[in-house]
């Protein structure tokens, strides 16, 4: 079955004191099944308002999501949310803030089943000796990591990581991208994820998307980035489209009317899906 | 005048300032003052049993004719005649028996109030209205109910200990992080196991805060429930030595409420605070 997933026509407006505010309008993507995807743009602009609405945790004003030939009407766990703060129940320990989503989606397994699929995503994150621990015993990233650990474990056919790395250090970032591309080589998920570092998005995806400014913002431009996987981070850096693609992306962050889509007049740029 | 009042606040500040660094930088501030503070009403006690309460017994007096129940805290010489402590255990027992239920009911009542809103709005004003009557208001309606002493005096501290734990269950509730809640609602919980892995362990440390207060309204209810019914407890004793006429056994009494109605808030009190650091 395909898992392509459809948001088409996304339009958010939020109530606010001061009238309503237009967050997204016809906000329209495809993303075909396993492919990485990241969602830039400005900060305010609407981008954890999109993974949110995808996540189901809101509802679009009008427009929708469609995954897998079915409308997203509430959260679930066929999409696999890492939060902005890497949010961990405080009374569970690694093992069991894992475990929380494996025993609910994995019904079909035996308990030991069950614990040695979150003992091994643990172990994909680096965490393998810290199952015990506490989220108070652990640090930012090490919390970061269950969070991404929890996700995977779902093995959801949707990940959606909203800016799971903004809080971290650029050394414990660069690990951790090494990490969920592993993982994500292994079962090549579909991911949408939120950033607003331009690096990053190049180095993990097969495709930047670029959000215009807010309000009403919607889809800007589609950057495709060539890099063939597996990537290796020294490779990527001295590849010349590197720095043609990190150009692209920035011109589009620096210009302030980033409306419209001939800006970024480049070949890799493709146009909106209708 | 003027100058006087110019030159009287800056000193005020100062005083308190060298008042709070000595505090705070030995250890032996922390013991000495509040024996400074127990000091004070003592000497209070006994200056005004020698002006103006002239029936008031004297610190010394109120040792001297009350120590046998102090030195024997545990003897029982009769029905109304034992020691402090085995008085204080009675009336513990009695209140254990009120507070128990009272933590039950309080505790369901406030999670369904905690988890909703039409229930909320249903039952609020109810509580609200329960909230203020007194144990010496529930008590006749206990006697009455009852038929029995020990019963009404369960159900008095019962009714009247329930609405901090009512309260502070339900405020607990209502206060979940909608982070935490997400992460719920994204793995689909089930409704049982939202509320036994993130709503009950995230108001925990709110429901202890309302356990506590609970548990010092359940010691001042058992007082006067005692007092009105004659159940051998602290209360009771207090009562009979006031019949009787003897002051030193009624200031030795109060005392000991005291005493003891601290020392179960200090109880309560780490075990909240242990539960709010392990649950955060
Ligand atoms: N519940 C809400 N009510 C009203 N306005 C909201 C609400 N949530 C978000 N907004 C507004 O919607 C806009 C988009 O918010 P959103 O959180 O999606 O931005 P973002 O792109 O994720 O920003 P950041 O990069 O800082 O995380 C912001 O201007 C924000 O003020
Ligand atoms: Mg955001």
């Amino acid at each position: 079955m395909d898992h392509t997933l459809l948001i088409s026509k996304l339009t958010k407006v939020y109530p606010t004191p001061r009238g309503p505010l237009v967050v997204l309008e016809d906000f329209d993507l495809r993303v075909p099944e396993g492919q990485f995807v990241t969602l830039i743009g400005h900060s305010g602009c609407g981008k954890s308002t999109v993974l949110s609405i995808v996540a189901g945790l809101q509802e679009p004003t009008s427009g929708g999501v469609i995954l897998g030939g079915r409308e997203v009407t509430g959260p679930g766990p066929d999409r696999g949310v890492v939060f902005q703060a890497p949010c961990l129940l405080p009374w569970l320990s690694a093992l069991e803030n894992v475990r929380l989503g494996v025993d609910q989606v994995h019904r079909h397994l035996s308990r030991s089943e069950r614990r040695s699929l979150a003992e091994h995503y643990l172990a994909c994150v680096g965490l393998g000796d810290a199952l015990d621990k506490m989220p108070s015993e652990l640090s930012q990233g090490m919390r970061q990591r269950v969070s991404l650990a929890r996700a995977f474990a779902l093995q959801p056919k949707v990940l959606l990581l909203d800016e799971p790395f903004g809080m971290l250090d650029s050394v414990t970032r660069c690990e951790l991208h090494d990490v969920l591309l592993d993982v994500w080589q292994q079962d090549r998920r579909t991911v949408i994820m939120v950033t607003h570092d331009v690096d990053e998005a190049i180095f993990l995806s097969d495709r930047v998307v670029m959000m215009t400014q807010g309000p009403k913002a919607r889809v800007g431009g589609i950057v495709d980035v060539p890099m063939e996987r597996p990537r290796n981070r020294a490779a990527v850096l001295q590849d010349p489209r590197y720095y043609e693609l990190r150009q692209t992306l920035l011109e589009f962050l620096g210009s302030p009317g980033a409306e419209s889509e001939t800006e970024v007049a480049s070949s890799t740029v493709e146009a909106v899906p209708g | 005048m003027k100058r006087s009042l110019s030159f009287v606040p800056p000193v005020l500040p100062a005083l308190s300032e060298l008042w709070m660094r000595r505090r705070m930088g030995n250890g032996s501030g922390r013991f000495l003052l509040p024996l400074v503070g127990f000091g004070f009403l003592l000497v209070l006690w006994q200056v005004s049993s020698w002006t103006w309460a002239k029936d008031l017994p004297s610190p010394a007096e109120t040792w001297e004719k009350s120590r046998i129940y102090i030195l024997q805290p545990l003897a029982k010489r009769g029905e109304m005649d034992q020691g402090l402590l085995r008085y204080v255990l009675n009336s513990l027992a009695l209140v254990a028996q009120g507070y128990g239920l009272g933590l039950l009911a309080g505790t369901l009542f406030g999670l369904l109030l905690g988890c909703s809103p039409v229930f909320t709005r249903m039952f609020d004003p109810v509580v609200q209205m329960l909230k203020p009557i007194s144990p010496l208001a529930w008590l006749p309606l206990g006697l009455v109910l009852f038929q029995n002493t020990r019963g009404a005096a369960v159900f008095t501290i019962a009714l009247c200990s329930m609405w901090p734990t009512v309260m502070n269950t339900a405020l607990g509730l209502r206060n979940v992080p909608q982070d935490y809640l997400n992460v719920g609602r994204v793995l689909r919980l089930s409704r049982l196991r939202m509320l036994w892995k993130i709503l009950l362990p995230s108001a925990l440390p709110y429901m202890f805060t309302g356990y506590r207060l609970s548990l010092g309204i359940a010691w001042l209810a058992i007082v006067a429930a005692e007092m009105l019914t004659g159940t051998p407890g602290i209360g009771g004793f207090l009562w009979q030595e006031y019949n009787a006429l003897i002051y030193e056994h009624i200031l030795v009494a109060i005392l000991a409420i005291g005493l003891v109605g601290w020392v179960l808030d200090r109880c309560m009190l780490a075990l909240e605070r242990w539960i709010t650091t392990s649950m955060s």
